[in-house]
This record gives C-alpha cells, sequence and structure tokens, in this order.
C-alpha cells in the first residue's frame, strides 16, 4: 500500500531531455532496478524521486501521497551516494547518528538505534573512527546505517558498488540483499551492470536515453525481450533480421538472407501474433545454440544450419565460437562437456553445424534499422580475436 | 653517484646556511634579552631586569594593549566579513563575480605605503580624527583580502554532496550550515583569523600614517624607542611575542586537530 507510483515524469536540463515520459509502478518492498548505458537518465530519475531535482512535468507518489515537489527533507526516501559522501568531521558513530540528532531523538534511543544499525552493517567495533580511516566497503556500509536508521519508506542505491572491486562487489551484493530482506523496505537500484540488476532485483526497469524499454523480473527481460534494445543491453544476443513467410499453429517461418545473397529459413514460437511478409528480428542467445561438427538427427522442431568457424576465444567456463554462416556471424557459447569422449575439439576454419531448438528462437517485432535508432549496435557478434593459431590452408 | 651526493650535500649545506641567517639573529635577540647591559657589548651576566621593566613600563603596557584590540577587533570583523563574502562569491552565476575577484586581489600587490597614504588622505579628507578608530579601518581594510582568498579556497574543495546528503537525511537548510558547512569551513575560518592576527600585530607603514599622535601599537613604539636608541626593554618585549606567537601556532594546532579531525 506504499508502493511508489511514478507517472509521465520527465526532466529537462537546458532543452536535452534526461528522463523521457517515464512511467512506473514499484511495488512494497520490492527490490527494484534501473538498468541502463551510461547517461541514460537513471541517476535523473533516482535524484527526482529523493527530491534533488525537480521534474519538467509528471507526478511521484508514495502511497497517495504526492511529493513530486516536497524538499528532500520532508521525504521518507534515503539515499546511498555514489561516492557514499559520508561527513569527514564526525565519527562513523555520529554519521550513523545524524538523521536521529536532526530529528532531536531522545539520547538513549540514539544510542540504542546506532549500535543495531551498525550491527546490521557489522560496523559494531569501529565506530568511533573517522570515515578517512576505513576502506571503501565499510563506508559503503556506513552509508547504508546512516540512511535505514531514518526508517524511510523507501532507500534508493545509486551504483553502490561502481566503486569497489571485484571481489567486494559479489560479496556487498549479498550482503545488500541480505539487508534488504533484513529491514523489508523497497529499494530502487540504479546500475549499469546487467549481472547485478540481474542477480539482485525482484524486477528490473530498462533504460535508454530517458525512457524505459521494457520492465519485468530479470529472467523475463532476459528470455523474452521486447525490443532489440533489451535484448542486446542484457546478457549477450544474435540479431538476425527476417521476414515472415508462413505461420502454422502456433509457429512462424522465417526467412532470413545470409548477407551473401542466399536465403534460409528459421523456426520460431511467437508471443504476439505476426503478419505474413512482416519484417522483424530474431533474437538468439549463444548459450542456447548447439555447435557440432556431426550433423544432427533431423527433428521438426529444431532449427539447423551450416557453417565455418571463424573464431574461438577460450573462456574458462566455456568457450566461445564465431561460426560464418554466409555473411552472418553467430556467436556461439559451448560449455565444456563432452559428449563423446574421443570427441576432439573444434578447429578453425572447420565446417560445423548450428542447431537449437524453435521455442529458443525470440521474435521482437523491430526492424534493425542500418543508420537510425539502433545503430549502436550491430547485428553481427562483436568480433573477439583470440590468439589465432594460423590453421593449414588460411593465409 | 658520486655527483648526486655531492649535490645533496651541497644542497644541505646552503639550506643550514639560510637556516642559520633565519634563526641566528633571533636566537642572539632572545639570549640578549636577559644580559644585564645597556647596549649589545658583550655577555654582562644573567638579569630579568629588562623584563620587570617591561611590566612597569606604562607606554608599553598601553601600546601592547592598544595593539591587542586592534587586532582582536580586525581579525574578528574582517574573518567575519571574509565568510560572508566567500559564501556570497560560491554562487557562480552571480555576474558581478570576475569584477569583485579582481578587487580582492589588487590590495595584495600594493605595496603597504600607499595603502597607508592613501588612507591616511582619506582620513584627513573626511576630517575624521585619527586614533583607534582610525587604526582599526586601516587595519579591518588590509586583512579582508587575505580572509577572503583562505576562506574560499577553502570553500573552493567543498563536496557539495555532502548538503544533499545532510538534506537527504533530513536536515533544513538552517542545520545544513551549521552542522555541515560550518564546521568543514572551520580550518580555512582559523586559518583566516591566524593571519588576519599576525597581519595585523605586525603592521608598522600603515599604522604609521593613520594613528596619528598618542595611539601608539607595539611596532610604533618599538620603532620611536629604537630611535632613541634604548633596545633592551625591545629584546625582552620581542622574545615575549616570539613565545606568544609559537603558543597560539601550537594551540590553533591542537584545536584543529581534535575538534575537527581535519
Ligand atoms: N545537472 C545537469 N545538467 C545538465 N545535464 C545533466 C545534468 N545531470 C545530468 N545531465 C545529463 O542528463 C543525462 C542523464 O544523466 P544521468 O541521469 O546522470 O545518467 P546515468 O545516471 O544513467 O548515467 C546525461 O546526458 C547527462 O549529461
Ligand atoms: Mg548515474
Amino acid at each position: 500500500m506504499e508502493d511508489i507510483r511514478i507517472e509521465h515524469l520527465s526532466k529537462d536540463f537546458g532543452g536535452f531531455t534526461a528522463v523521457d515520459d517515464v512511467s512506473l509502478e514499484i511495488r512494497s518492498g520490492e527490490l527494484f532496478s534501473f538498468l541502463g548505458p551510461s547517461g541514460c537518465g537513471k541517476t535523473t530519475l533516482l535524484r527526482m524521486i529523493a527530491g534533488f531535482e525537480i521534474p519538467k512535468t509528471g507526478r511521484i507518489l508514495i502511497g497517495n501521497q504526492d511529493i513530486t515537489e516536497l524538499p528532500p527533507y520532508q521525504r521518507q526516501v534515503n539515499t546511498i551516494f555514489q561516492n557514499y559522501s559520508l561527513f569527514p568531521h564526525m565519527t562513523l558513530f555520529d554519521n550513523v547518528a545524524f538523521g536521529l540528532r536532526i530529528k532531536r531523538t531522545a539520547k538513549m534511543e540514539i544510542i540504542e538505534k546506532v549500535r543495531y544499525m551498525l550491527s546490521l552493517v557489522k560496523m559494531e567495533d569501529q565506530s568511533s573512527k573517522y570515515p578517512d580511516q576505513i576502506s571503501g566497503g565499510q563506508k559503503q556500509r556506513i552509508a547504508i546505517a546512516r540512511a535505514l536508521i531514518n526508517d524511510p519508506k523507501v532507500l534508493l542505491l545509486d551504483e553502490p558498488l561502481a566503486a569497489l572491486d571485484l571481489k567486494l562487489r559479489q560479496h556487498m551484493l549479498i550482503e545488500l540483499m541480505n539487508i534488504h530482506d533484513a529491514v523489508g523496505i523497497t529499494f530502487i537500484y540504479v546500475t549499469h551492470d546487467q549481472g547485478e540488476a540481474m542477480s539482485i532485483s525482484d524486477r528490473v526497469a530498462v533504460m535508454s536515453r530517458g525512457q524505459i524499454i521494457q520492465q519485468g523480473p530479470p529472467d523475463d527481460i532476459y528470455e523474452r525481450p521486447t525490443s532489440i534494445f533489451s535484448a542486446y543491453f542484457i546478457g549477450e544476443t544474435n540479431l538476425i533480421s527476417g521476414e515472415v513467410t508462413g505461420i502454422e499453429d502456433e509457429y512462424v517461418q522465417v526467412k532470413c538472407d545470409n548477407g551473401a545473397g542466399e536465403f534460409f529459413e528459421i523456426d520460431s514460437t511467437f508471443h504476439f501474433h505476426p503478419n505474413i511478409g512482416q519484417k522483424l528480428t530474431l533474437s538468439l542467445r549463444p548459450e542456447k545454440i548447439a555447435v557440432s561438427r556431426f550433423k544432427p538427427r533431423h527433428q521438426d522442431d529444431i532449427n539447423i544450419l551450416r557453417g565455418v568457424i571463424e573464431d574461438i576465444l577460450y573462456l574458462g567456463s566455456h568457450t566461445q565460437y564465431i561460426v560464418r554462416v554466409g555473411k552472418l556471424k553467430f556467436r556461439v557459447f559451448s560449455q565444456h562437456k563432452r559428449v563423446y569422449f574421443d570427441e576432439k575439439a573444434l578447429d578453425w576454419e572447420e565446417s560445423v553445424w548450428l542447431f537449437w531448438h524453435d521455442t529458443d528462437t525470440w521474435l521482437i517485432a523491430e526492424e534493425v534499422d542500418e543508420n537510425g535508432r539502433n545503430q549502436d549496435f550491430s547485428t553481427e557478434a562483436p568480433y573477439h580475436r583470440a590468439l589465432k593459431r594460423s590453421s593449414p590452408g588460411s593465409e | 653517484m658520486r655527483a648526486a651526493k655531492l649535490y645533496k650535500s651541497m644542497n644541505l649545506s646552503i639550506f643550514t646556511l639560510v637556516m642559520i641567517f633565519l634563526y641566528i639573529p633571533i636566537l642572539i635577540l632572545i639570549i640578549f634579552s636577559f644580559n644585564d647591559a645597556k647596549i649589545i657589548v658583550g655577555w654582562r651576566g644573567f638579569t630579568l631586569k629588562y623584563y620587570a621593566q617591561l611590566f612597569q613600563n606604562e607606554t608599553i603596557k598601553q601600546a601592547f594593549w592598544n595593539t591587542m584590540l586592534i587586532a582582536g577587533l580586525s581579525t574578528l570583523i574582517s574573518t567575519a566579513i571574509g565568510i560572508l563574502t566567500a559564501l556570497g562569491l560560491e554562487n557562480k552565476s552571480f555576474s558581478g563575480r570576475r569584477g569583485l575577484m579582481a578587487l580582492i586581489y589588487t590590495p595584495l600587490v600594493i605595496p603597504d605605503i600607499l595603502m597607508g597614504v592613501s588612507l591616511a588622505l582619506l582620513f584627513n579628507f573626511t576630517r575624521v580624527n585619527t586614533g583607534m578608530i582610525t587604526v582599526l579601518i586601516a587595519h579591518i581594510t588590509f586583512c579582508i583580502s587575505y580572509t577572503i582568498i583562505v576562506v574560499q579556497s577553502r570553500l573552493e574543495g567543498f563536496d557539495y554532496s555532502l548538503v544533499e546528503a545532510a538534506m537527504d537525511l533530513g536536515a533544513k537548510p538552517s542545520a545544513i550550515f551549521w552542522k555541515i558547512k560550518f564546521p568543514l569551513m572551520m580550518p580555512g575560518i582559523i586559518a583566516a583569523a591566524l593571519l588576519a592576527f599576525t597581519l595585523s600585530i605586525d603592521d608598522f607603514i600603515i599604522t604609521f600614517f593613520t594613528s596619528g599622535r598618542g595611539f601608539d601599537t607595539l611596532p610604533i613604539y618599538v620603532e620611536g624607542t629604537i630611535r632613541r636608541g634604548t633596545i633592551t626593554t625591545i629584546n625582552s618585549l620581542s622574545t615575549l611575542m616570539i613565545g606568544a606567537t609559537l603558543l597560539l601556532v601550537v594551540l590553533t594546532k591542537r584545536i584543529r586537530g581534535s575538534l575537527f579531525n581535519l
């Protein structure tokens, strides 16, 4: 009932639209993420919720209260700033106690609550230190304690892990989830790191150029992207343009140009009703494609393509193959599980079969626009060069 | 290797020489303040009688209190003006900012004698009676530029996100100023006050032109006395002043360290 409702929110900076007609509903107690590339307006959106920016149009409501124009100090919202912004002239105890002292809380209560908060973030034994005497991860914890002590309805976190190193980041991510479970309030989490957003969030809003492109649970966004942008930005994918040539029961046939003047057909299930002749885009996650030098037994609901291995990149847990089909390049992830134990590893320039289940082809009702909106993404798999052992026959 | 070594030892000896030239006169002054002789002719035995004379001399006492009064008041007023001006200049969109900055920096390079003479002319022209008030006005005038610049340089590095953080935690603008901004400005304010205080205590030229007859500060008194040839009480007076200055520096360091962690 203390849901956050954002209605048609926009914000301009001198004619530049940083946030463009955003509408959202965030449920009470949810861990909700804004995910998008740097500069897409995440921070601006968050700052409007915190009260540091006044929107040009639109409303922000918590429960039934319209907070759009309230100053930050009158909102039951607290923020974890990107650089933590701890007060350098105060001890950690005084930093955490700040909000309560402003509210003139009784001394004993302050001591009690600060102790509890410091223990929640596992910093109880360092309360008399100053911010410049602790590490980045510890500052982060203090910033969280300092915010949560005010009993906010919503905690806003702006790229809270960006300044930490990788190991600490993974650790803090789990800790943040634990804290979220412990306090049970709404968290709004801003990040450009899709891995972070996917692992921590109940729901994610994917943002691009000030707009929300898609929102939903992480698996939904990953498995069922509704736009080329979300398909491309979250995880890795192969995007192929095609034209609908047939519809039969729950299956669609899509004709694709391999770029070399030849066409091949891909089957797919669909989640919207395409029309014959409609131009659209297929998204194929690299881990859903199998690669083999042996032709798979023909089945009705399997797509099979013939290609040539152009590049091999060993990535530890899996290997990435770039497979050329005509002029298209498919990116394929292959786990290191051998089915036949005498199987020889695939080699550069080897002819292979690619195959995947029809239901793993995902249709997006958008065309890849060569020189327009989607020019940030090429439909070609990004081409990482591995140390290529030159194979006989190649130059 | 050898060249580097030679170079290093040369540097070191130049440094030592400079230090000797800097501190030997002060050391001599301190030693001779305890010397039982009217003029510097050599060591004639230890005495505290010139210190005793110092404390009996009404003119010196008067000059001391005058100096303290002027220094205290001009420090207080010029630091306050410095704080307000620096805060005002924080507003980068203020259109007269550049011009004002130029006006603030100019007095730093104007020779004292020019400032003294022009102030004297002004007071003469406006028929203000010279004395305590004119000296005070003059001292405030030359201290302001310094206090503004020192406080401003501290504000320059101020992290504005701290203000937002405080606001986020429920602090209203007045609380933010007194609990965040002011404490963080404090090192700058203390430095500004200290600078103003020493500038004021020290000043001879401008005071000379603006004090008229009958209002002596210590530097004016010292000059007059030396002109008449007695330096004995001056030695002891100077020694005390050196001591007081050192004490002040140590004290402010302590205060800064313990109160603000800065
Ligand atoms: N105060 C501001 N003045 C002018 N432009 C701004 C301001 N704040 C943000 N912007 C612009 O708005 C866009 C969105 O910024 P931001 O919300 O910080 O993005 P993100 O947090 O997603 O990286 C950027 O292009 C940025 O340059
Ligand atoms: Mg940002």
